[in-house]
This record gives C-alpha cells, sequence and structure tokens, in this order.
C-alpha cells in the first residue's frame, strides 16, 4: 500500500470493520524489529529518514475541518436510552484511567484515588472497575501498593510530562523510574516544538527510545503517547502526529495532558479513530485511542463511544483499545447509573468528593 | 386617496421557563394553553419535563453557596429591590392576576398589594432570623454554646394551585430569605404571574440559579423534585386541588431520602391573607450548634 489516495479513500468512507479482523496480536507484544518493519511497509521503504517521513505524512490527505466538525456533531446527537445507556455507562467506567495529576498529589491522595477505583460503588458489587489510576512516576510505588491484586493498571506519565522540553537522557530516566517502579502503562508526551517545525525523525526516536525502556521490564509496560493535540494547530497535524506515533510503536494515541486547553475534543478523537482504524487496515495491528481532558459528564462519555462505533468499529470498545482520560467523570457516571437503577434523580452528597 | 397607515402587528410574548438567571424553552419542546378565570385564551406557556427539574436542582445547587454565603443584610438588601421592582411593575401583575384568578381590577390590586407587602416583610428578617431563632445556650463547662439557624440547602416549592401572585410569594419568600435556593413549580393553570415575577427577580440582583420557576403539569413534575436525591426539602401547598397528585404521595416520595417537608396547614388552600409567619422561615433551616473554649 499504503499510498495516500488509499487512505483518502479509506477516510473519505464511513467503513465499520468487521470485528473478526479486529483484536490480533497486541501492539506491546510487537519486538522493534517488527514495529520498523510495519513502518517501512506503511511508509513504502525502508527508508526512515527524515525526509521519508517527511515525504509519507505531508502526502497525507489534508482533514476538512468543517466536514471533521460536522461529523463529530453529528455523532453527538444521537440519543442512548435505558438498556443501551446501563451498558455504555458501564463501559465508560471500565475505560476510565482514574487520573490525579497535580502537583500538590500527596500519598493519601493516590490511596484514596485507588481505593475509589477499587471500590467505585460501595453499595454495588456489579460496578465495575476502572482500567487503570494514572499518576505522576514518583507515586507509582504508592499506588501499585494500595491496588494489591485488583487487577487495575498503574499508568503513569513521564518523559518531563506535561511539556516533553528536556534532554532525552532525562526523559528516558524519567520513564525508566515510573517502569522500575511497577508502571504497566507509560503515558509519554512528544516534543511538540520539533513536530511542529518539521523535526519529524527526532520525535520518531524520541518515541522508539522509549518504547525500549517500556520493553526493559519482564512484563513490557504499555506506551501512549500522547499528541497534545491542543498545541497541534491543525486537524492536518493531528493526522500527522497520529500517523508518525503509530509508525515509532505506539500502543494507545492519547489527545492530551489536560494542562492545555482544549484538550481532548470530539472533532480531534474522529480524526484520531480514522487513523488506527486506517492502520489496522494497512497492517494488522490495532492501536488504542485515550482522548484525555475535559471530558467530565457521562453524556460527553457516551458521544465518544457512539464516534468510537461509528468511525473505527466495535473491536474497540475494549479497554484495552479505549479510554478515558479523566478524574471527575467517573462521579458523573456513577450518579447516572443510580439514577438508572433507582428511577431518582441523583445528586453530588452520594458520591465520594475528590 | 388616502393611504391608510398600516395596522402594527402585535408584539406577542412567549412565557419561557426560569432557569439558572436563563429563560429557556422546555427541553420537551412542549407548551401549553393558559386561558383565563372564563376561559379566554391567555398565553403559550412552556410545559416544563423532568429533566427541566433535574437542570433546575443542578442551578440552584450551584447557586446554593454563593447565596448563603452573602451577607444577611445583603440579601435583604437584594430581596427588597425585588420588592421595589415588583411595585414599579404593578399594573402588569394587577392585569395578570385580574386574568387568571377573575378578580375585579380592585380585589387584584389588593392582592398585589397584600403580595409586594409580604415580600418585603419577609426580606426584613433576614438579618433577624438568628437573633430570634438561635441562642447562646447555657452548658455545664468553659464552652461558649451557640445554636444558630442554617439553610438547609436546595427547597423544591409545588407552588398553591389558586393563588397565583399573593400565594407563590407566601412560599417561595421565606424559602430564601435564609439562603436557600429553590425550584418553584409554579400554579398549572395560572402560571403567568410566575413568570412575570421570574422577570422581576431576573433584573433585581438575585443571582441566577437562586429562584428557578418551572411551568407545567404539577402532577408530572413534582414527583420528580420529591424523589431526587439533591433536593433537601419540597413545600407540597400546591399539591391541594393539583390532578394527577396528592401532598401526601410526594411525601411518601420525599421519605425516601429523609427531605424536610412542609405539609398544607388545610385541607384546601385558603386565601393566603395572612399566611405569614417565621414557622414558614424555620422549615427550612438546620440549626448548627458551636462549642467554643472560653478564653482562660
Amino acid at each position: 500500500m499504503p499510498d495516500a489516495t488509499r487512505l483518502g479513500a479509506m477516510t473519505s468512507t464511513v467503513t465499520t470493520p468487521s470485528s473478526e479482523s479486529a483484536h490480533g496480536p497486541h501492539p506491546a507484544d510487537r519486538t522493534g524489529a517488527q514495529v520498523a518493519a510495519d513502518a517501512a511497509a506503511v511508509i513504502g521503504t525502508a527508508d526512515l529518514s527524515e525526509a521519508g517521513l517527511r515525504r509519507f505524512l505531508q502526502g497525507l490527505p489534508g482533514v476538512d475541518r468543517v466536514g471533521a466538525d460536522g461529523r463529530a456533531a453529528q455523532l453527538g446527537t444521537r440519543s442512548i436510552k435505558t438498556s443501551a445507556k446501563a451498558w455504555a455507562l458501564d463501559l465508560t467506567i471500565s475505560m476510565i484511567d482514574l487520573t490525579t495529576l497535580e502537583g500538590a498529589d500527596t500519598a493519601g491522595k493516590v490511596r484514596s484515588l485507588v481505593a475509589k477505583a477499587r471500590t467505585p460503588e460501595p453499595g454495588d458489587a456489579t460496578c465495575p472497575r476502572p482500567a487503570a489510576v494514572c499518576v505522576y512516576g514518583d507515586m507509582v510505588t504508592v499506588a501499585r501498593d494500595a491496588i494489591g491484586t485488583s487487577g487495575i493498571n498503574v499508568a503513569a506519565v513521564a518523559t518531563a510530562f506535561p511539556s516533553g522540553r528536556a534532554g532525552r537522557e532525562v526523559r528516558l530516566a524519567d520513564t525508566r523510574d515510573a517502569v522500575a517502579a511497577g508502571a504497566d502503562e507509560i503515558d509519554m508526551v512528544i516534543d511538540r516544538g520539533a513536530f511542529l517545525s518539521g523535526h519529524y525523525r527526532k520525535v520518531y526516536d524520541d518515541i522508539v527510545a522509549v518504547r525500549e525502556v517500556c520493553h526493559e521490564a519482564d512484563r513490557p509496560a504499555h506506551l501512549k503517547v500522547i499528541l497534545e493535540t491542543g498545541e497541534l494547530a491543525t486537524y492536518d497535524n493531528v493526522r500527522r502526529a497520529s500517523w508518525l506515533a503509530m509508525l515509532a510503536g505506539a500502543d494507545f494515541i492519547k489527545t492530551s495532558t489536560g494542562k492545555v486547553s482544549p484538550a481532548a475534543t470530539l472533532p480531534v478523537t474522529v480524526i484520531m479513530l480514522e487513523a488506527v482504524r486506517d492502520f489496522l487496515a494497512t497492517t494488522g495491528v490495532q492501536i488504542g485511542v485515550k482522548p484525555a481532558g475535559g471530558i467530565r459528564t457521562a453524556k460527553d462519555a457516551i458521544k465518544y463511544l457512539v464516534a468510537v462505533n461509528e468511525v473505527a468499529g466495535e473491536a474497540w470498545l475494549d479497554p484495552d483499545y479505549f479510554r478515558f482520560g479523566a478524574s471527575s467523570l467517573l462521579n458523573d457516571v456513577l450518579l447516572q447509573r443510580q439514577k438508572l437503577a433507582t428511577g431518582a434523580y441523583s445528586g453530588p452528597d452520594y458520591v465520594t468528593i475528590d | 386617496m388616502r393611504a391608510t397607515a398600516p395596522a402594527r402587528i402585535d408584539v406577542r410574548k412567549t412565557y419561557k421557563l426560569f432557569i439558572g438567571g436563563a429563560f429557556p424553552r422546555s427541553e420537551s419542546g412542549r407548551t401549553y394553553e393558559v386561558t383565563s378565570a372564563k376561559g379566554a385564551f391567555l398565553a403559550n406557556a412552556a410545559q416544563g419535563s423532568r429533566k427541566d427539574a433535574r437542570d433546575s436542582v443542578r442551578a440552584a445547587r450551584a447557586a446554593q453557596p454563593g447565596w448563603a454565603g452573602a451577607t444577611a443584610y445583603n440579601r435583604g438588601q437584594v430581596l427588597y429591590r425585588v420588592a421595589e421592582l415588583l411595585e414599579g411593575r404593578r399594573a402588569q401583575f394587577v392585569s395578570d392576576v385580574a386574568a387568571g384568578e377573575g378578580l375585579t381590577e380592585r380585589r387584584a390590586q389588593d392582592v398585589v398589594s397584600a403580595a409586594i407587602d409580604r415580600w418585603v416583610w419577609y426580606a426584613g428578617w433576614s438579618d433577624k432570623v438568628a437573633q430570634v431563632a438561635g441562642n447562646a445556650n447555657p452548658v455545664a463547662g468553659p464552652y461558649f454554646n451557640i445554636s444558630a439557624p442554617e439553610p438547609t440547602g436546595v427547597v423544591a416549592v409545588i407552588a398553591p394551585q389558586e393563588s397565583s401572585l399573593l400565594g407563590l410569594v407566601s412560599v417561595l419568600a421565606p424559602a430564601i430569605v435564609t439562603g436557600n435556593t429553590v425550584v418553584v413549580v409554579a400554579s398549572e393553570d395560572r402560571p403567568l404571574p410566575a413568570i412575570s415575577l421570574a422577570e422581576v427577580l431576573a433584573t433585581s440582583d438575585v443571582p441566577g440559579g437562586v429562584v428557578n420557576i418551572i411551568t407545567g403539569r404539577t402532577g408530572e413534575i413534582a414527583p420528580h423534585l420529591a424523589k431526587h436525591m439533591d433536593v433537601n426539602a419540597i413545600d407540597v401547598a400546591g399539591a391541594l386541588g393539583a390532578s394527577g397528585i396528592t401532598w401526601g404521595e410526594l411525601e411518601a416520595e420525599a421519605a425516601g431520602t429523609v427531605k424536610r417537608v412542609l405539609r398544607p396547614a388545610g385541607d384546601d388552600e385558603g386565601s393566603w391573607a395572612d399566611a405569614q409567619s417565621l414557622n414558614a422561615i424555620l422549615a427550612y433551616t438546620e440549626t448548627k450548634t458551636v462549642w467554643h473554649p472560653k478564653g482562660m
């Protein structure tokens, strides 16, 4: 493949891949050589130089901004009620990366966050648990101890989060610390400055290096690559950054750090979902998507799930391939669950304050 | 030949809800016809839904800390300003009340005067409630022990069905004076004075969300407010004479979340002529008692 024309055909049609093509080997199980081979197959040449990457990324079809916004708005109008809503709410909870990324984080705050993840709804044992808790690297040990054997993952932000403005060795050391402390997932940031000035190879090398560090552990830590779409300026850049991150071996592409406004938006997520869909069609490797920041209500979350189903397909309706980075979203989903269970509108007195 | 001046087109008014300081249409998009006591068409009013009630509770909850945190003196001033504006729009209220309740012009004037006086009476209590209902308790120990009334939070008010202005003021003013915020379900058949009152509130320094007014079917909306887990108290006065609901049913629903419930005074609505009392204010307060060590 993959010349730009074929990609254009794929991105312009609404295809829902059938589920049998999905859930191949997990992207994190690939070796570095396999990742490079996949990248070469996508680009059509083994030349992964700056020029080669630029030729491919600049050759990607542009995004019709008005069309993307319109499509996202249209997907947001679906009405999801009763049993479908109940299913969506439970799925949403199981996809949440419960997050605390504040300078004021303490061990106690992280422990209470983990306690909430372990028992989101104390009165209802059928309530699913969030997929992971997401903390700064120095809190991984605390989170790991508190999580015990509950099966919740620990995700750590690394590589000089949120700006990424540090030398590669510092960023790798940051990652190595978190992996050594037992992080199951690493959320790295790309160097937006390098990306915006066209140094794609630099961004590519950063991701490859961080991925290698992730794979130094006995069980490889999954790598989420934060594009920080709020700083990328155009939808074309979001598409390019998505492809660049996937070529370099990301297991997940994530919209934002949550520290920059705008954070996750539905149109941006739709563009990223198109990218992972096309990447699966090209390479047979299914990459995940994680919108993060600004998703606060169950209603918003359900709009994202509709977009996932319509754009990428059912295979992505799975916590291994779609996550929400959020802190207050869980409470709102719990309130909606209570409403469905009791028929009475619930209120903030009935969830924990965090 | 003389050209005749074109007839002026009526500027018809759309009556809407009052939620969070704004005047939205009902989320459900429904409206219903409001007629005068004699059956003549008056206006179309928004027919609110349970989701409008939910949105109102959310707005009221958001506004509550700010309103309760304002000084009692300031709340009194703001409420007095409402009375000033009511007086300024007296003619509109007189015509609304006369048409809706089928009163003569003169009787309607009396009703509006009584409503404004009642509003002033309650506004005056703002910075006096704590002195009257609070206390410095004698205790056996070296402590100051002080009890003071505090607002309970969000109050749902099912407004009286018959008395659309005086009755409304009599149940609304005592709830907000101590710092509660309210969600009002206006009289089903006579909602227009309530919306006119909302226009007064919107232009009188009362923060958005302190008073939210929903028009529509009382029997449809009230049970959802009675059940709502984020509502702290409910006045069920308007269940008397409402179709499809009784105040006992609302009280039973409210028991699920141990809300404070203010029952109607009698089996029928009465005239509201002398329905003003400190008890109406204290019905929506919680007593906070503080122990403070005496200096050594």
